[in-house]
């Protein structure tokens, strides 16, 4: 189970991780194409996480090599990945309720315009911007609204409206379906299916089997920090994937 | 196209109302603290005109305007602090420090175009170590303040040697002239409070920083996720706030004319009730430049109309304190509200 299929956007090879005696991932080879949703699934303590931290920048591998579109990378820190087109999508959607939809989507990357000598902030041209990307992603999020009044659904349209505005290559999603209701579920994977149509890749972190197999194109189980599987959803089941993390199964074929 | 509809019937609320209606935005104003304090001040001051004719004179009006405006500035300073989830309880003595460094500079026979340089960087290096301590080895804002309080009011011991400063050498003249004289017959610490609030209204509303600044307030974790440079916002919040202790310095020596080392004590907690009456929240995350004159303005004339109304000035603690509560209180009702 080391080989990478495809990978022509985010590749993997043997990345293995190790905080001090504890391995947490090992030999992990994983390959990502452009506009592919890939399920990440497993139980705690498996490696997902890590595998997600090592994408995003926040850790180094101990081993292995990372490539993204065929050039290798090597990441010191989160806003090195951001500009290399990796955006993370936290469960807590690390928004501020506090500022608006606008605002947040905007957050560290302001437009500015000319005032005279000064630059100043250009909320017209964010709000329009922010609007325009809202719209895109069907959502009917308004950009100046505090983010503090919205639902879950609304919530996670502003979180993935900022990938939307770094052009990311690749959205690493953290369970973002755990905390909501269900009709806010549909809203997500809706928006989620429309990053695909957009031609974003993202990789699903989810305990939810119905979210993956409807929204996942492939789905990567990992137990005990090793790819057990690595599949499309096509071909695999919500009880193969079940058993695979588990343990009840030991390979996928 | 199933999907589609689902996101248009979940997402159908009260809130798609478009809120650009005139009945929108006066409802977007009522829900504001700092429009119900301004109406408080109104109210306050048509009340007060009644019960006593010595309110509405311009002689104490003028007064009123003029006492306001030190704690004004400080609350100003105050104000990007709180918003940043912190506090600075050590602003008077801050102030109190920069007032003695200002007078035995001057005292020395300073020049005034030097002296008063040297005072504002004091005051801003003083923020900055109020800052450095809190945003670099992450300690709480309240310790840190207070530490920094007992150590600024022994310094002002110290330096002054206890001694009241009153004479200011050369430049005796020029600093009576700034900090008690007035222009068009307005005091000049108006002037500076007005600049003051237009600056802060204009970094908050308009610039990177001012957007950091709430951010940071909102949710630190988000904001240091986004790439904001947390830590030197931090720190320049409590800068800022330094550097409005010692403006604030600056009027009230050339006012009072003699600068005692107990210059501003006690002044912290008017200021903080002040921004927190003017709708600053102490968790962090709001906060208005008009909010903080506004709120000043309204302890000032509070203090004002329990003198003139012949109330024993011990009562006067009670009254603020009570305001303080009714306006957390109407914070908390706003924010129950809008959870809903």
């Amino acid at each position: 189970m080391g080989e990478a299929e495809g990978g022509s956007l985010i590749r993997l090879e043997n990345i293995s991780k190790a905080f001090g005696a504890i391995q947490a991932l090992t030999h992990i080879s994983v390959g990502i194409d452009r506009g592919e949703v890939v399920g990440l699934m497993g139980d705690n303590g498996a490696g997902k996480s890590t595998l997600v931290k090592i994408l995003a920048g926040n850790y180094r591998p101990t081993e292995g090599s990372y490539f993204i579109e065929n050039r290798p990378v090597s990441f010191a820190n989160p806003a090195e990945a951001r500009s290399s087109g990796i955006e993370v999508v936290y469960q807590d959607l690390a928004l501020c309720n506090n500022l608006t939809a606008a605002a947040n989507v905007f957050l560290g990357r302001e437009i500015m315009r000319r005032v005279g000598v000064f630059r100043v902030l250009d909320h017209a041209g964010m709000a329009v911007r922010a609007g325009a990307l809202f719209r895109e992603l069907q959502s009917e999020t308004r950009p100046r609204d505090l983010v503090n009044r919205m639902s879950g659904g609304q919530r996670q349209a502003v979180a993935i409206a900022r990938t939307r505005l770094a052009e990311a290559k690749l959205i690493l999603m953290d369970e973002p379906t755990a905390a909501i209701s269900v009709r806010q579920v549909a809203q997500v994977l809706a928006l989620i299916r429309r990053l695909k149509d957009q031609g974003h890749s993202v990789i699903l972190i989810s305990h939810r089997m119905p979210d993956v197999f409807t929204t996942c194109d492939r789905v990567i189980v990992l137990r005990r920090g090793r790819k057990v599987a690595d599949k499309p959803v096509a071909s695999s089941s919500p009880e193969e994937v079940t058993g695979l993390i588990t343990g009840a199964i030991d390979y996928g074929e | 196209m199933t999907s589609d509809k689902i996101i248009h019937a979940a997402t159908a609320s009260l809130g798609d109302v478009p809120e650009r209606t005139p009945v929108g935005i006066a409802r977007r104003i009522a829900s504001r603290q700092e429009f119900w304090i301004t109406l408080a001040v109104f109210a306050m001051g048509l009340i007060v005109s009644i019960i006593t004719p010595h309110f509405a004179t311009y002689t104490n009006l003028s007064n009123v305007l003029q006492n306001f405006c030190y704690i004004g500035i400080l609350a100003i300073g105050m104000t990007p602090i709180l918003i940043t989830g912190g506090i600075d309880i050590s602003v008077g003595a801050i102030m109190g420090l920069c007032g003695v460094a200002l007078g035995l500079l001057l005292q020395a026979d300073w020049p005034l175009w030097a002296g008063l340089p040297a005072t504002l960087l004091l005051g801003v290096a003083l923020g900055a170590i109020n800052g450095g301590f809190i945003a670099y080895l992450r300690l709480p804002p309240f310790l840190v303040t207070l530490g920094m309080l007992s150590v600024a009011r022994s310094m002002a011991l110290i330096v002054s040697s206890g001694r009241v400063v009153y004479s200011f050498g050369q430049s005796e003249k020029a600093i009576f002239a700034l900090g008690g004289g007035k222009t068009f017959g307005v005091p000049n610490v108006v002037y500076a409070m007005i600049a003051s609030a237009l600056v802060l209204h204009f970094l908050l509303t308009m610039t990177r920083w001012g957007r950091y600044v709430s951010a940071i307030g909102g949710n630190q974790r988000a904001a240091r996720l986004t790439g904001i440079p947390v830590r030197p916002i931090k720190v320049s919040v409590y800068m800022f706030g330094g550097l409005m202790a010692a403006i604030t310095s600056v009027f009230l020596v050339g006012w009072l004319g003699s600068v005692t080392n107990a210059l501003g004590q006690g002044d912290e907690l008017r200021v903080i009730a002040g921004t927190v009456i003017g709708g600053a929240s102490l968790a962090g995350g709001y906060g208005t430049a008009y909010g903080a004159v506004i709120g000043s303005l309204l302890i000032e004339e509070l203090r004002n109309a329990l003198l003139l109304a012949g109330v024993n000035p011990f009562w006067q603690g009670t009254f603020i304190g009570g305001f303080i509560i009714l306006a957390i209180i109407l914070q908390k009702i706003q924010v129950t509200e809008e959870e809903d």
